[in-house]
């Protein structure tokens, strides 16, 4: 993909981004940070495709220290928040 | 020859997209925008939740399959396909028993942990991918890695570098393993601002030189300023901190979508990127804070309040007990609790919701007022009362439950101070003037569970609410004070 059309999604997503955070709740704003922060490990892609590659040594473990750190943030992250939003309950009638 | 073939049709970079991978990330990206949308109320929350495991398994099934490890000869390269999941599933046993075991009040620390490693994450793949641009189809057969890609590598390395030294930081004083007061260097504004312009001039001269040199500089640099911009920062201005740090980590991973041409990791960077700086900017307003006053740092330097405490008057307050509050609560037709970050340190929240739980029985209408900065992070206060199974439609925020402390029979405030300090609207001079404050001056009576009448809150400033007509102050420990109150509800009931 060339650099214009990355840009477009880019920028288009900031407005995306934009509206669909100001609709959160602020009651959910700390499962907000922690979900962020399991799908930002969407980095593991980059991981990913360095631990697979070939060529260099230093590039491969370099990627599978990533792919390490990724998925903690990935599990870690998804899982703390399912476990904050199981709490919230509502007024039982 | 072979080998970079395989590669760069399979990494669809700039010569070949592989259209299925290109959508699947699409998909995945979508998945993304929806797990926050559910965000919007309780109820779709856990949806939503569902949705980014699923687009996460999405992109990272799609990169498996398009970027499997090969042998030089071409064949599948077993080991490198097991230590490949080997390596997730030691994320997954790590990660999972941090979600665990981490306590809600720990939820600030834990997440600016979680963004260092992103940042650090991000750093590791920018710097794998300087070292094999081939395998990420951002170079030419010379090895001359595009223009473009090196402006993206050089953005992603350095927000990735700062992301992890500064959360590192953040994480430290959140966790109480280095003090929560800034460290103010001598000419810190210069030593910043110098460094930011060496990155941003290496990056630029990085597009006409690849060396080793500069792309380590880089790196280095940003490491340090990172740590250079947080230590200055105090313990009251966390709460921004960790949601710029949310940000940082969302560009971190923006740019490194624009190296690899992704779209998943575009749409997410996006998304977190603009989500941490809506929470920054949510958090500035809630303290009357610039963004540029809370990075400049400082704020909370001043611990030592409890000196120009001393020369000041002292003026008449009225002292209550945990039977005077429960009598007084168990007559109040509304009862409004003001709960602040000291009542979750003194584990009052079970203790408090239990009180609550009493009163309703003797058909109080009790409501939860929370401060945006109540707790150590945005909706932090919420988490905790949900942990002690607060009913989420018995806690409002701010701009929602402000006009109701006028009908109010008794506003409860618990571990808060400065959030309901009238001087923040009255006293120019105030360091709070501006904040946005409950106002819990307006109901009849306000019931103020205080550890003692010396401490003053993070900002360091008396509150006239102690001193008011309809205001008892009730001192000791949240968490005992609640107990008696319960005990003397209770045994009024019988």
């Amino acid at each position: 993909m060339d650099f214009i059309s990355i840009f477009s999604i880019f920028i288009l997503a900031c407005f995306v981004g934009y509206f669909v955070v100001w609709s959160v709740t602020p009651a959910l704003h700390t499962p907000l940070m922690s979900v962020t922060n399991a799908i930002s490990s969407v980095i593991i892609v980059g991981a990913l495709i360095a631990s697979a590659a070939a060529g260099s040594a230093t590039s491969k473990w370099l990627g599978l220290a990533a792919v390490v750190m990724a998925s903690i943030n990935i599990f870690g992250g998804f899982a703390v928040t399912s476990r904050m939003l199981a709490m919230y309950k509502k007024k039982e009638r | 020859m072979d080998i970079q073939a395989i590669l760069s049709a399979a990494t669809g970079g700039h010569g070949a997209v592989n259209p299925y991978a290109a959508i699947a990330y699409l998909v995945a990206g979508i998945l993304f925008i929806l797990a926050l949308r559910g965000l919007s109320s309780p109820e779709t929350a856990q949806s939503g939740n569902r949705f980014g495991m699923i687009g996460m398994t999405i992109a990272v099934v799609t990169t498996l399959l398009t970027h499997v490890p090969v042998t030089l000869e071409g064949g599948l390269d077993t080991i490198g396909l097991g230590e490949i999941l080997i390596a997730i599933g030691i994320g997954a046993v790590i990660g999972i028993v941090m979600a665990r075991r981490i306590a809600m009040t720990a939820m600030p620390q834990l997440v600016a942990a979680f963004h260092s490693l992103v940042g650090l994450a991000a750093v590791a793949v920018a710097a794998a991918a300087y070292l094999n641009p081939l395998a990420f189809g951002i170079a030419d057969a010379a090895g001359q890695i595009h223009v473009v890609s090196r402006v993206e590598m050089g953005l992603g390395i350095a927000i990735g570098a700062i992301t992890f030294s500064g959360s590192v930081i953040a994480f430290l004083k959140l966790n109480g393993n280095m003090s929560g007061s800034p460290i103010m260097l001598p000419g810190r504004h210069i030593i910043n601002l110098g460094t930011l312009a060496a990155i941003i001039a290496l990056t630029a001269y990085f597009t006409q030189d690849q060396s080793p040199w500069v792309f380590w500089t880089i790196t280095g640099l940003s490491f340090a300023i990172g740590f250079l911009l947080i230590i200055p920062i105090g313990g009251a201005d966390m709460p921004v901190v960790v949601s710029m740090l949310n940000s940082y980590s969302g560009w971190a991973a923006a740019a490194m979508g624009f190296t690899l041409g992704n779209t998943a990791m575009i749409i997410t960077g996006a998304l977190v990127g603009s989500s941490g700086a809506i929470l920054s900017y949510i958090m500035c307003r809630a303290m009357n804070r610039s963004f540029i006053s809370v990075i400049a740092g400082g704020f909370g330097a001043d611990d030592s309040g409890g000196a120009a405490g001393g020369s000041k008057e002292q003026r008449p307050w009225k002292p209550g007990s945990a039977e005077d509050a429960a009598f007084l609560m168990s007559q109040a037709e509304n009862v409004i609790i003001v709960p602040g970050y000291g009542m979750a340190v003194a584990q009052a929240q079970h203790a408090l919701r239990e009180m609550a739980d009493q009163l309703k029985k003797e058909g109080v209408n009790v409501k939860y007022a929370i401060h945006p900065v109540a707790g150590r992070m945005p909706g932090h206060m919420n988490v905790l009362l949900a942990e002690a199974n607060v009913p989420y439609d018995e806690v409002f925020e701010l701009e929602d439950i402000n006009g109701e402390f006028a009908q109010a029979d008794v506003a409860f405030v618990i571990g808060a101070n400065d959030v309901t300090n009238p001087a923040a609207k009255t006293d120019k001079s105030s360091p709070i003037y501006g904040m946005p404050i409950l106002d819990v001056a307006n109901a009849k009576t306000v019931l103020f569970v205080k550890r003692s009448m010396g401490g003053v809150g993070y900002a360091g400033v008396d509150n006239d609410v102690f001193y008011m007509d309809q205001t008892m102050m009730l001192l000791g420990d949240a968490k005992k004070m609640a107990d008696d109150i319960v005990k003397a509800l209770s045994g009024s009931g019988h």
